[in-house]
């Protein structure tokens, strides 16, 4: 798990390499990043519903700052992202996630 | 006629009023009962931590409610929690129709799993094409 997504290295146009780096090194580039997942994991843990009150695991989608982790980091697909945003919502508005940190 | 609708209503009690906790799910669940719903599922979560403070508290108790019923109840119970103070803050959602969409994606994972040994050794062929868009939408 990636907890603070905004402290690695990044050189030059951030947005426009940050797709070929995910993909398994070709030779090209020389391995500044390492490979992520990028693959879903809600998709392969097959869930259909993910739950507000599941603390344990919406935790893992929240970094130090307490934003949701952006999905081109996670790996998730849109449909569990979708999902996993509207738990973090609900469980934000109970109290059993912050809204911010610091 | 129209379908039952189930929700899910969680509160936070005031952790001062520990010993009322009991007290309180119960009248709650009156409430909903007296409005024509039911009360599937009654259970205290325990004392936590809040993630920041409501009211000056830093802890409370949680509570969580499965009520099935018209939606006329939710309205009442919302309105009495509204006007109790032990009731830090609660959260009604609307669960059946998300439960029900899951319990389809289930339904449609486990026929297409039963369908895909019997295709063997003859390989998928092009027709085969419109089962994979959760694979598709997974790898984008």
């Amino acid at each position: 798990m990636s907890t603070n997504y905004e402290d690695r290295p990044r050189g030059g146009g951030y947005d426009s390499d940050d797709d070929g780096d995910r993909r398994p090194m070709g030779g090209r580039g020389g391995g500044r990043r390492m490979h992520r997942r990028r693959v879903c994991r809600f998709c392969i843990d097959k869930v259909d519903l993910i739950d507000f009150k599941d603390v344990r695991l919406l935790q893992n989608y929240l970094p130090e700052r307490g934003k949701i982790l952006p999905r081109r980091i996670s790996g998730n697909c849109a449909t569990h992202q979708r999902m996993l945003a509207e738990a973090i919502k609900r469980a934000r508005n109970i109290a059993l996630l912050p809204y911010t940190t610091d | 006629m129209q379908k039952k609708r189930q929700y899910e209503v969680v509160f936070i009690v005031d952790p001062a009023a520990d010993e009322e906790v009991s007290k309180l799910t119960e009248g709650f669940s009156q409430i909903v009962t007296d409005q024509g719903g039911v009360v599937t599922k009654a259970e205290t979560m325990g004392k936590r931590q809040l993630a920041y403070e409501i009211d000056h508290h830093k802890d409370g108790t949680f509570v969580l409610l499965e009520i099935e019923g018209s939606g006329r109840e939710i309205a009442e119970l919302e309105r009495r929690m509204r006007v109790n103070d032990r009731i830090l803050r609660y959260l009604t959602v609307r669960v059946d129709e998300d439960r029900r969409r899951a319990e389809k994606l289930k339904d449609r994972r486990a026929r297409k799993a039963a369908k895909r040994p019997s295709r063997g050794s003859h390989g998928g062929g092009p027709a085969r094409r419109g089962g994979m868009e959760f694979a598709e939408a997974a790898s984008e």
